[in-house]
């Protein structure tokens, strides 16, 4: 029997951040409180119109240009016909004409290599409210109705759920990197439709088309796609592939498998036609030309930096730009002049184990770059050791005060020579047996030496300084 | 003495010398009003309670108008003449209504209207049929219908009216009076119940141009809510209005207006068309040359098919916000699309459901390219042979309709092949966005018939001094009905 080979492609729903929903005034973002974020448009009273939100097509463009689109030269907006009562107009702004990117690519990084992901296109488009549905009513909360979303259809160019995670977990992170959505998938802001089919390997046509949709959650889109390819390769080899059928699906979370919602006979017509109300609009080049200086440094190009320029392990570089706040606070210690492996291993070992423990994102830690340059700095300096560092470095975070403010009299590390040189000669005074039998050849009472001083400045002796001290004035007594 | 049946200048002037005061405006309107939703049913609401206001500087300071029942009016029952809104009281003004607030003008009422502005005819109201001042027997036309009824029996001196085919035209023809709409995007639309988004017009019914130009003056800019609209800040319509129309250029179309072209015409039409020449002569005596252009016929009888094709749609659209569940009285039925089917059912009329099958038709995938597509592009071939005519040309000037009001009892709602393009080509200004005004120009059985001239996009200014001269030369406006002449 041939080898079978799953043949996936993905549309992903990711949020945009912005102040404003995409056609109305109202507030986009997160709210408690159902119904408080509207304007009469998101309720579709009659007489309302839509007017583009401009940061949200900008992001768009960002995002067409990262995908290495082709980008048209006016932006267009359709409707898309259909009734459900979480769409309150009775149609959903989109764009089926002239999307804003269609045919890209995106280099990802997979299994110690790089893999291209094929784009069909990327278009923007309005969210419909959210229903909660109890045992005699739903409720409908508009909160969410015209939320900026914007939708990236892959081509059927993933051959197993490891690549599609992959691809989502990496996009995601580009998203973020570009500063045009949070891509929580803990919010709900990034949705996904799933087209899975099967062919044997080698064949040039593909398979039944069965699509999956809505689903939350990048291990439910593995576990989706898992349980897809198991039910039509289950088939197949049954030598009943003729029962797989072009059609809609839904995965059911609680028990991991997907069921039929309608064929592709009772497919809807959306009925699509260019949204009058919004004049087509030029996108020039200087425009984007703008748009494209925006665009930070990616994930994947940083990953090339920090292992070559920078020398971090594969390891400790792919924690950092995992997240581009992380990737940011580590570029902005590196341009405040700390040590790159010094500035990873605060940021890997301390300071992660900080936010994760408190369940914070980097940008609300008290402790900034240029604080932790301070820390830093005063160790470097030899006034504080390591393990006071780690002190001062909790004091700072819980006290949320300035690190100088730690740096006390009675805490720093006595680095003074002349002070350290008195202590050390009264413990030496007060030792003559000690130092008979050193210089008889028990050279292991120097470390006897450095606990006395230890003990006597109560663990805050320079412990270097200490040492030199110690070994000049043992020296100057054989004489 | 009464007031509401003479212009806003003359009112302004009254007002400001004191002769009467704005509450004496208001209680005179709503008199008037009143009596006239008895004659004509043409008031989905009067508002009683309507203030006066204080009087400025501004000509409608302290004048009663009013509004056609598809303008949100925040706080006041605001039905699109639907039982689908029959209990609907918007919390939102639309920016027209908001502007001439800022003015001063005074709302006395919600006049009734095809619904939704769908109909031609009157006779599609929820609140039931509207008929003409001139005629009760005979229709006002639509859908503006309760605001020209309203306007010609001088209840007030303006409504608003909105027009997606002809909707303030041809009632301004019906009633004898003004009916003006200006480019697509001079006034804004938020507020506006939509019926066709990319035809739909604000617009503005009156007795003369100039009160027309002054309202519109008024109602018109650009709007944050409405993409749509444009800066006019350059424009004064009213201050355009010199009268001097020497040396301009006019053009009429030989397959509309030669009586050859139509098979058996009714005594009327041939008077209609024949009084239509008569007033190219007047136009001639003013200066103004007036020529005679031949538009391809086939191109010519494709348009109502297309307005037909393209309005739907976009109805179908627009319309499948009233669903009951927001607003609307809500469906009965045991899940929510058995609620939906239930509002609609109950609430749209007959007209509307067939308008909505046909729109769904034409939009429907397999349907799309044949229907829909091919209608935009003929849509695109008359914009640009008009567009083509303005190059030699200040306006189009073309009778409108083929005659006087008709019968209501003759209405059926069927176009009659024959004079076809005479009744519908004033679409065509809506495919454009042209700018385009219906004034009287005569009587036929002792009804008034009228005449339009449109222009290129922007031209207002231009196109309203032509109208200006002409009516002044005819001597129609500021017409009451009954009058006799």
């Amino acid at each position: 029997m041939k080898k079978i080979v799953p043949v996936i492609g993905i549309e992903m729903h990711c949020e945009l951040k912005s102040n404003s929903k995409v056609f109305s005034s109202a507030r986009n973002c997160f709210s408690e409180e159902a119904n408080s974020n509207i304007r009469p448009l998101d309720m579709a009273f009659p007489g309302t119109l839509p007017v583009v939100n401009k940061k949200c097509v900008k992001d768009a463009l960002k995002m067409a240009l990262v995908l290495n689109c082709q980008v048209p030269e006016y932006m267009y907006f359709d409707r898309k016909n259909y009734y459900y009562p979480d769409l309150p107009k009775g149609y959903q702004i989109t764009q089926n004409t002239e999307p804003v990117g269609v045919n890209g690519y995106l280099d990802i990084p997979y299994q110690n290599g790089i893999k291209k992901v094929l784009i069909h296109d990327i278009h923007l488009e309005e969210d419909s409210a959210s229903l909660e549905h109890y045992f005699d009513a739903t409720l409908i909360d508009y909160n969410r109705a015209g939320v900026p979303l914007l939708e990236l259809v892959t081509e059927p160019c993933f051959n197993s759920s490891a690549e599609v995670l992959a691809f989502l977990e990496y996009i995601k992170t580009v998203y973020q990197y570009c500063d045009v959505s949070e891509a929580d998938t803990k919010k709900g802001q990034i949705r996904c439709d799933v087209n899975v089919s099967i062919m044997p390997e080698g064949a040039t046509t593909l398979g039944t088309k069965v699509e999956i949709k809505n689903v939350n959650g990048f291990g439910n889109v593995v576990e989706a796609i898992e349980y897809e390819i198991k039910r039509q390769t289950e088939l197949m080899n049954a030598g009943k592939y003729d029962l797989v059928e072009q059609e809609t699906r839904r995965f059911d979370e609680e028990t991991g498998e997907t069921y039929r919602m309608r064929s592709k006979v009772d497919a809807i017509d959306y009925k699509y036609f260019i949204e009058p109300n919004i004049p087509k609009y030029k996108i020039t080049h200087e425009w984007l030309e703008k748009i494209k200086k925006e665009i930070p440094i990616l994930p994947l190009e940083r990953q090339k930096l920090y292992t070559t320029e920078y020398g971090l392990s594969e390891v400790d570089t792919n924690i950092i730009i995992k997240d581009k706040s992380l990737a940011d606070y580590f570029e902005e210690c590196l341009n405040l002049g700390i040590d790159a492996k010094v500035a990873a291993n605060w940021l890997i070992t301390q300071i992660l184990g900080y936010l994760n423990k408190k369940d914070l994102p980097i940008e609300k830690i008290y402790l900034t770059p240029s604080r932790l340059k301070e820390l830093i700095t005063y160790q470097n300096k030899g006034l504080i050791s390591s393990k006071q560092a780690k002190e001062i470095f909790n004091q700072v975070l819980t006290e949320e005060k300035e690190v100088a403010t730690f740096i006390k009299e009675e805490n720093a590390q006595i680095s003074d020579e002349d002070k350290l040189t008195h202590i050390i000669k009264n413990i030496l005074d007060n030792n003559p047996e000690q130092i008979k039998q050193y210089h008889n050849g028990k050279t292991n009472l120097f470390d006897y030496f450095v606990g006395q001083v230890m003990r006597e400045t109560k663990g805050k002796a320079n412990p270097v300084l200490t040492k030199e001290i110690l070994t000049k004035l043992l020296g100057e007594i054989t004489h | 003495m009464t007031y509401m049946n003479k212009t806003l200048k003359e009112i302004h002037a009254a007002l400001i010398n004191k002769e009467v005061t704005s509450a004496e405006l208001v209680e005179e309107a709503l008199t008037k009003a009143h009596q006239n939703a008895k004659e004509c049913n043409s008031f989905v609401t009067i508002l009683d309670e309507a203030e006066p206001t204080v009087v400025t500087d501004n000509i409608l300071s302290g004048i009663p108008y009013g509004a056609k029942d598809n303008y949100s009016t925040k706080g006041i029952l605001t039905t699109g003449s639907s039982n689908t809104l029959k209990d609907y009281v918007p919390f939102y003004d639309a920016t027209v209504i908001q502007k001439l607030k800022d003015a001063g003008a005074v709302m006395i009422g919600k006049t009734a209207m095809d619904e939704f502005g769908m109909g031609g005819t009157g006779t599609t109201a929820h609140t039931g049929i509207i008929t003409n001042p001139w005629d009760h027997e005979r229709m006002c036309a639509g859908s503006s219908a309760g605001s020209a009824a309203a306007v010609a029996a001088g209840v007030f001196p303006y409504a608003l009216g909105s027009d997606t085919g002809d909707s303030i035209r041809k009632p301004a023809a019906y009633c004898g009076i003004v009916g003006y709409k200006p480019t697509y995007g001079l006034i804004s639309r938020y507020g506006l119940f939509p019926y066709a988004s990319s035809l739909d017009h604000c617009g503005v019914l009156t007795r003369s141009v100039e009160d027309a130009a002054i309202v519109v003056d008024n109602i018109k800019g650009q709007d944050q809510n409405d993409m749509t609209s444009w800066d006019s800040s350059n424009i004064n319509l009213t201050k355009s209005l010199t009268g001097n129309v020497k040396g301009k250029k006019l053009c009429y179309i030989k397959e509309i207006c030669d009586i050859a072209n139509y098979t058996n015409p009714t005594p009327e039409l041939t008077a209609h068309l024949a009084n239509f020449k008569h007033t190219l002569e007047i136009c001639k005596k003013l200066g103004i040359t007036v020529e005679e252009v031949s538009v391809d016929q086939t191109l010519l009888n494709a348009e109502p098919a297309v307005y037909v094709i393209l309005s739907y749609a976009e109805a179908t659209s627009n319309l499948s916000n009233l669903t009951g569940i927001i607003f609307g009285p809500r469906g009965e039925g045991k899940d929510v699309n058995e609620m939906m089917k239930d509002h609609r059912t109950k609430g749209f009329s007959p007209l509307i459901k067939r308008r909505f099958v046909i729109g769904s038709y034409v939009l429907q995938k397999e349907n799309q390219e044949r229907y829909f597509k091919n209608a935009q592009r003929v849509r695109r071939l008359l914009v640009d042979a008009w567009k083509d005519l303005f190059k030699n040309y200040d306006g189009v000037i073309l009778p409108v309709g083929s005659g006087p009001a008709k019968y209501l009892k003759d209405d059926d709602n069927t176009l009659t092949k024959n004079t076809e393009i005479l009744e519908e080509h004033l679409q065509i200004g809506n495919f454009g966005g042209f700018p385009s005004i219906t004034i009287p120009n005569g009587f036929i059985a002792n009804l008034p018939v009228g005449v339009n001239i449109t222009g290129n996009c922007y031209d207002d200014a231009n196109v309203l001094n032509l109208a200006y001269a002409l009516e002044k030369a005819m001597n129609y406006q500021n017409m009451i009905a009954g009058d006799k002449r």
